[in-house]
């Protein structure tokens, strides 16, 4: 291993932009002439629109235009669209409603887009916009799923009855029944996976751009994935032919999901820029990401597990309820169904499993992808419900767990996926280890001499990352194959550039990426630079989500040096006169074997581009390779989270007394970005189980619309974590990674909550655990008897 | 409009204003010094905070006008003659940042807690501290570590010299 190969630790190279303050966001652009935007939102969940007057918004100063759904209509501007087809049960495919970017005849949540005030200056269109005369006529709302599927709840889309997207189902239904028919013991669950906001610290941000000369449009914007904008905002909403828009996404703050989707703001900007003629910008206020960014999770479920006498899981049956908000988002439907319902097996050997998910219309923000996207959920149902059955048999958690482990690989699971490769038992002991499980009785009578209570709770996670086989994933639906691209450019200095369709919005790609250049062709880190984030730079990439840049994004960069590396052996075998298979290239240097002839990777490069020392027609000059790589599987990255937690009865204040995450994430470039990950993801799933919660008043009010009233966790929450590695190689990809950027945002709910039951010994509570909902439990006996 | 006059990274530099404009938007917009950030509408989230005549402050809680005649120092002020500021080494070595969003903030409230601790400083006492800046990236674990160092760094240096 080298200093800035793989498995090292160099410091970042994207760090000193950001810690000097030249990082360069969307926000941080300006273009000449440039006006602002602001958008008129509805202040109503659900009303239909009369006359929208602007008269009074036009005379104000600066005011350039009014726009609104009708012009866009006009214009011939389509709707925003979800790119996976999910069908029912009964083989129909979903019902979508439409999803005009600005409102048209109806609105459907609150902070749906009326209309777009565009001026000179931004306060003159936040001014202008209060102007905006808008006639609702308020209508019933819905904002629960299960309420918005009775009989008489009010319609979101009027020609969708009970509000009903798709009832769909996966499993084997006959052999689950028949487990459950035969079981010595069933044990079942009502859960809840309460809303959340996903909350990028870059709120969402547009500059659309016209050139009238050439007919370019270009949009400036906070994405995980450009092309998909591209291809989407071209191809289906019909803004301009995809080769007259480039869409940019420079530094990004954060995406955790928010940022994959199209969505009105950014669709809006670019066609408004053609339509008056100069820059349109605009910047989401905070407030306004709570509003319109879409949601996360939001699930209500019915589990039921099976037994046998030993002790053993026979059957999983789930019911899942899922709102998906007021339009289907990018990718609403695919994350309750294919996301989520496929990893419901976890790390067991469970033969039989079924489960039918209905998704659901309410008048709430869409809910799309949120880090994890299905597999928090789904990793939540299994983890709560296997504790469970350990409770009621009267066991040890661990124990039961261990006991049910999946220990053979490849491993055909009932819901679709074949997982390759695990050593479940492996992290599970590692984490048990370093949490000190056996010392935990002495530490709990200890906190309960105190008057306090404590608890300790597990969870095996799995999850499935290295989104996807395209072939896989278009047999279910998915509009798009979920390949990457990348293309290697050697320089003839031999400096090396990387263009990647993978999108870094602080994974650390500048630094990984060029790990991997460095220890494949010798070339010093700061010699190799990381393209991406631009339409008109990477030709094709389907971006940063699932945890995929290292187990697909790679994976590509890596297939196209291994074309760079035959082709320089090619120049090289001519210029020291061997045949090409007896050249071996190692740490940057060219041999042929059994002499001391060489060359090194610069003098190989400059020949490629000079040209005179090998025949031209045989071997075309130059040094340039680009490869698309599709997955063979998902990959399948596991381990043990476990959560010790304190409660103080007299205040219900929880406090993580230890967290350990033991994970598998299979081959690791950088162990520090790693980390990171891995802290990052803790904290959100610990910010899932104690602090947050989006939620919306009856009438669809969203009552958590600022910092003020959605609890982001900060660090007077959190621990410092410990964390453990244990690898297996992921066989299904060249590089055997298997990805890490959500592992703790799925594992650490169910460890949090199975801790908190422990303490409390009571069988289920709802996320968030706050401290009034906790000294409530804490305390139900002595309030019970007031 | 309004004439305002302040230091900015030891610069004097002065613009006529209007007067709602917050001291975050004056130097984003005005000054074209875009590392400090806007994060949120409520003044929670302190990816905006500066330094006004030595003490951290959220500059999208403070009018421009009411830093006239002040010194105002941002993230693109503190690395000296090409230097970076102990506080900035320690951020990087210790990868306290990922999307680099929160990042001027938290490096400008940091600087001001060490100043505020030349005892030196502990885990609880910088988290209590952090309870003005909120990252969504690092679960805040290298944040505190870079904190930690770059505390401990510049106490040896003074003890040093």
């Amino acid at each position: 291993m080298t200093a800035t190969g793989i498995g090292a630790s160099p410091r970042r190279k994207e760090d000193f932009r950001f810690i000097t303050g030249k990082g360069n966001y969307t926000d941080d652009i300006n273009r000449a002439g440039q006006t602002f935007a602001c958008f008129v939102r509805s202040p109503h969940a659900h009303a239909t629109i009369g006359r929208i007057d602007a008269a009074a918004a036009l005379a104000m100063p600066g005011v350039v235009a009014v726009l609104t759904g009708q012009d866009m209509a006009d214009d011939g501007i389509g709707g925003l669209i979800c790119g996976w087809m999910v069908h029912s049960k009964d083989g129909s495919p979903m019902k979508a409603g439409p999803h005009p970017a600005l409102a048209q005849g109806k609105v459907r949540y609150c902070g749906d887009c009326v209309a777009v005030v565009i001026a000179e200056s931004y306060a003159q269109a936040k001014d202008a916009a209060e102007a905006v005369a808008v006639d609702y006529h308020p209508l019933a709302a819905v904002v629960d799923a299960k309420a918005a599927l009775g009989p008489d709840a009010p319609l979101v889309h009027d020609e969708i009855a009970h509000n009903m997207v798709f009832d769909w189902e996966l499993g084997n239904y006959k052999e689950t029944v028949d487990a459950f028919t035969a079981a010595a013991k069933v044990v079942s669950l009502d859960i809840v996976n309460n809303r959340l906001i996903p909350n990028a610290m870059e709120p969402r941000a547009a500059i659309g751009d016209y050139d009238s000369g050439t007919g370019i449009h270009t949009l400036y914007t906070t994405s995980q994935n450009p092309h998909v904008a591209r291809l989407v905002l071209s191809a289906f909403i019909g803004i301009a032919p995809e080769h007259k828009l480039r869409v940019i996404a420079p530094d990004v703050g954060g995406g955790f999901g928010s940022k994959i989707f199209i969505y009105a703001e950014e669709t809006v900007c670019v066609w408004a820029a053609r339509r008056v003629g100069r820059p349109v910008k605009w910047t989401g206020e905070r407030s306004e990401s709570f509003l319109s960014d879409a949601h996360g999770r939001d699930h209500h479920t019915h589990a039921a597990l099976a037994l046998d006498a030993g002790g053993r899981i026979t059957g999983l049956r789930v019911k899942t309820i899922a709102n998906l908000g007021a339009y289907l988002s990018t990718f609403a439907s695919s994350v309750p169904t294919y996301l989520y319902a496929t990893l419901l097996s976890g790390q067991y050997d469970i033969p039989a499993i079924y489960a039918e998910v209905q998704g659901v219309y309410t008048h709430t923000a869409p809910v799309d992808a949120y880090r994890g996207a299905g597999r928090p959920e789904a990793t939540f149902v299994v983890e709560r419900i296997v504790e469970e059955a350990a409770r009621q048999l009267g066991e040890d958690p661990a124990e039961f767990r261990r006991r049910n482990f999946i220990r053979s690989f490849p491993h055909q699971t009932p819901v679709i996926m074949a997982y390759d490769i695990g050593d479940y038992e492996a992290s599970l002991d590692k984490a048990m280890q370093l949490i000190d499980y056996d010392g935990f009785p002495g530490r709990r009578r200890a906190s309960e001499a105190a008057g306090k209570r404590r608890g300790i709770g597990l969870s095996t996670y799995i999850e499935a990352c290295g989104i996807a086989p395209s072939a896989a994933v278009g047999s279910l639906g998915a509009g798009v194959g979920l390949w990457e691209s990348a293309e290697v450019r050697v320089n003839p200095t031999g400096s090396v550039e990387v263009l990647t369709g993978s999108h870094s919005h602080g994974q650390g790609h500048e630094t990984t990426f060029a790990q991997l250049v460095s220890e494949r062709l010798g070339v010093p880190l700061e010699n190799v630079e990381i393209v991406h984030g631009d339409t008109d730079k990477v030709q094709f990439g389907m971006g940063t989500y699932g945890s995929r840049s290292g187990a697909v994004g790679m994976s590509a960069i890596a297939k196209a040096l291994d074309k760079v590396e035959a082709k320089a052996k090619k120049i090289a075998a001519h210029l020291m006169e061997a045949a090409p298979g007896d050249i071996e290239f190692k740490d940057g240097r060219f041999t042929v074997a059994g002499t001391d002839k060489s060359l090194t990777f610069p003098e190989v490069s400059l020949a490629a581009y000079v040209g005179h020392k090998f025949p031209t027609s045989e071997i075309e000059p130059g040094l340039k390779e680009s490869a698309f790589y599709d997955p063979l599987n998902f990959t399948f990255p596991a381990g043990c989270h476990i959560c010790e937690v304190e409660i103080d009865p007299d205040t219900g204040v929880v406090r993580i007394e230890r967290f350990v995450a033991v994970d598998d994430f299979g081959v690791i470039i950088n162990p520090m970005i790693v980390e990171g990950q891995v802290h990052g993801g803790i904290a959100q799933g610990i910010g899932q189980a104690l602090l947050e919660h989006g939620i919306y008043s009856e009438d669809g009010q969203l009552l958590t619309g600022s910092f003020m009233d959605y609890t982001m966790p900060r660090a007077g929450d959190l621990p410092s974590f410990q964390l453990g590695l244990t690898t297996t190689r992921c066989p299904s990809n060249p590089l055997g990674m298997k990805g890490c950027g959500e592992a703790g945002a799925i594992a650490a709910p169910p460890a949090v909550i199975n801790a908190i039951t422990d303490a409390l010994q009571i069988r289920d509570f709802a996320m968030p655990a706050t401290p009034e909902r906790v000294w409530r439990a804490a305390n139900a006996v002595a309030l019970a008897a007031e | 409009m309004t004439a305002v006059s302040m230091t900015v990274n030891g610069k004097s530099v002065s613009a006529d204003v209007e007067p709602r404009t917050l001291l975050v938007e004056y130097l984003r917009e005005n000054q074209r010094l875009t590392g400090t950030h806007v994060g949120c509408d409520t003044s929670q989230c302190g990816a905006c905070v500066v330094h006004v005549d030595g003490v951290a402050v959220k500059s999208c809680t403070v009018l421009a006008v009411q830093a006239e005649g002040a010194s105002v120092v941002t993230i693109e002020g503190l690395a000296k003659d090409g230097k970076l500021h102990p506080v900035q080494e320690a951020f990087r070595e210790h990868h306290g940042l990922q999307c680099g969003f929160c990042t001027p903030g938290m490096i400008m409230t940091a600087v001001d807690m060490i100043r505020r601790h030349p005892e030196g400083l502990d885990e609880a006492t910088i988290r209590a501290e952090l309870e003005g800046n909120i990252c969504r990236c690092t679960g805040y674990h290298n944040i505190v570590r870079a904190i930690e160092a770059a505390s401990a760094a510049m106490g040896a240096k003074e003890a040093a010299a």
